[in-house]
């Protein structure tokens, strides 16, 4: 009983000494608050760093093509830029509720988006693309898909590519994952038929992945894929300065070197 | 004045019935309920594996044999010390593949399953030594073997003294069946996720199945109650 006594008031202990390191973290960043020069603005942006090449972790940083292409308009546009990781899903309701600025993510701009965020022009075409394990002789590209097992990544349009595809034939069996690393890896053991998915992440994963048994299959398909940068409604003055930097750095080279550094 | 407490009350009504989050959940009310009853099924049969695996590793926990009590501890050391999450990715991707061409479900029946025996062994291995030492002298002076003791007396008895601890780890199992969502099972927490991430309701879908969860949870916490006021002596 002494000795649970014992126990109960060293956690204690730890949980107060705990707090206590919370609450200096806290000050000092409310300290610091006032130093940053009032001209830079802050911009918080939201992504997903598990879709490389647009996005993923490296050496615990966010790199990537979504990456360097935000960080330079921030910096023509006069934004402070600070990336925040979060699930794929998560992004459009944070972009929503003001919790983050803008989302950065491939994130393709479609109609029922449109209803939820405001986009920028459209900085990347994409498409999509179907992926099969190099033996499969079956899948030739999206009209084989039917009855099949599919994967994807939730919140994606290739998991509503798929979805429909379900809608089409009932025998069809979609595996919808929270990030496309797990639907790659359902693949590459044989749990699924096929990954829909954006081409050029799956290109960059056959091109980065070491002892991969995953070929691509058939054209790139829903060619009006394109991605923007979602902000949230009515934030127009966010929203032009977004697609005035996006200009600015097409006109200046900035978006080719970034696009041949990942391309 | 009433008549104007009225409108206005049909006003909340009619401005929750026209909200888009209400809508979201009412076309996808019987699709989230077929989930529910999947996590009820997942549940149940990851418990009757549980049982199973928990009575064989509890009881050998008790032996006094140094392998097979070595066993049971190193069993129970890592899937009571380890994340069930990890323990679901490290199952599904990669011991399982291994085994047999496995599919999310039975995947997460299995990790459940291994997941919920190691803290049931627990359970019944405090149950057991929770019963009078007595018992086991008295059945053994009546020319019981040891096995014969443990099956007819120490264990109906203790199986009494485990229900309420026992009932806290279904309700604990039930909830942490969401987390074979990751592996795409289509119970209620990744139809959840699914319908979340078509319209951005958060609110309206995981309150929803949030209250699924309760209701599922309270129905068995009713039915701990029922069962042990049953076997109640005094």
């Amino acid at each position: 009983m002494r000795n649970f006594v014992k126990l109960m008031l060293a956690s204690l202990l730890v949980f107060v000494l705990a707090f206590a390191l919370i609450g200096c973290g806290g000050q000092t960043d409310n300290s610091e608050q006032p130093d940053v020069a009032t001209d830079v603005k802050k911009l918080l942006v939201g992504t997903n760093a598990t879709f490389p090449p647009f996005e993923m972790q490296e050496d615990s940083e966010l790199t990537g093509f979504d990456m360097d292409l935000i960080r330079a308009i921030g910096e023509v546009q006069g934004y402070e830029v600070e990336i925040q990781h979060m699930d794929f899903k998560a992004l459009v309701p944070s972009v929503q509720n003001g919790k983050i600025d803008a989302a950065i993510a491939g994130m393709s701009i479609t109609p029922e988006r449109l209803e939820s965020v405001d986009f920028t022009e459209a900085y990347f075409d994409a498409g999509l693309i179907v992926a099969v394990h190099k033996d499969n002789q079956d899948i030739q590209g999206t009209d084989d898909l039917k009855g099949k097992k599919l994967a994807a990544q939730n919140g994606t349009i290739g998991a509503a590519y798929c979805d429909e595809v379900k809608k089409a034939d009932a025998a069809t069996e979609t595996r919808i994952f929270d990030d496309i690393g797990l639907a790659f890896m359902e693949l590459e053991k044989g749990g699924v038929d096929a990954v829909v998915n954006d081409h050029p992440v799956t290109a960059y994963y056959l091109k980065t992945a070491t002892d991969t048994s995953i070929k691509m299959v058939g054209d790139i398909f829903s060619a009006e894929d394109q991605y923007g940068i979602a902000v949230k409604k009515g934030n127009t003055e966010l929203l032009n300065a977004l697609n005035e930097g996006l200009i600015k750095i097409k006109e200046n080279g900035t978006y080719d070197e970034i696009y041949s550094k990942w391309f | 004045m009433p008549l104007s407490e009225f409108t206005f009350g049909l006003g909340i009504l009619d401005a929750i019935a026209t909200s888009p989050g209400y809508r979201v959940v009412t076309n996808n009310f019987v699709y989230f309920l077929g989930g529910a009853w999947y996590t009820i099924f997942i549940t149940a049969l990851s418990i009757a594996m549980g049982m199973v695996l928990g009575l064989f590793a509890g009881l050998a926990k008790l032996s006094k044999n140094k392998i097979i009590y070595g066993l049971s501890t190193a069993y129970i050391d890592f899937f009571r010390g380890t994340p069930l999450f990890v323990q679901i990715f490290l199952l599904y991707f990669g011991v399982l593949p291994l085994i047999y061409d496995n599919d999310p479900l039975s995947s997460a029946i299995i990790a459940l399953g291994l997941n919920s025996g190691a803290y049931i062994a627990e359970i019944l291995r405090a149950g057991i030594q929770a019963i009078d030492k007595g018992q086991m002298e008295a059945a053994r002076s009546l020319g019981m073997n040891e096995r014969q003791a443990m099956i007819y007396v120490i264990l109906p008895q203790a199986f009494k003294v485990v229900i309420p601890p026992l009932i806290n780890e279904f309700i604990a199992l039930l909830k942490d069946s969401s987390l074979v969502s990751a592996i795409t099972v289509a119970e209620l927490m990744h139809r959840g996720d699914l319908v979340f991430a078509n319209t951005y309701q958060a609110t309206w879908v995981f309150g929803t199945i949030a209250m699924m969860y309760l209701v599922i949870t309270k129905t068995i916490a009713l039915l701990g109650d029922y069962t042990e006021r049953r076997l109640a002596t005094e």
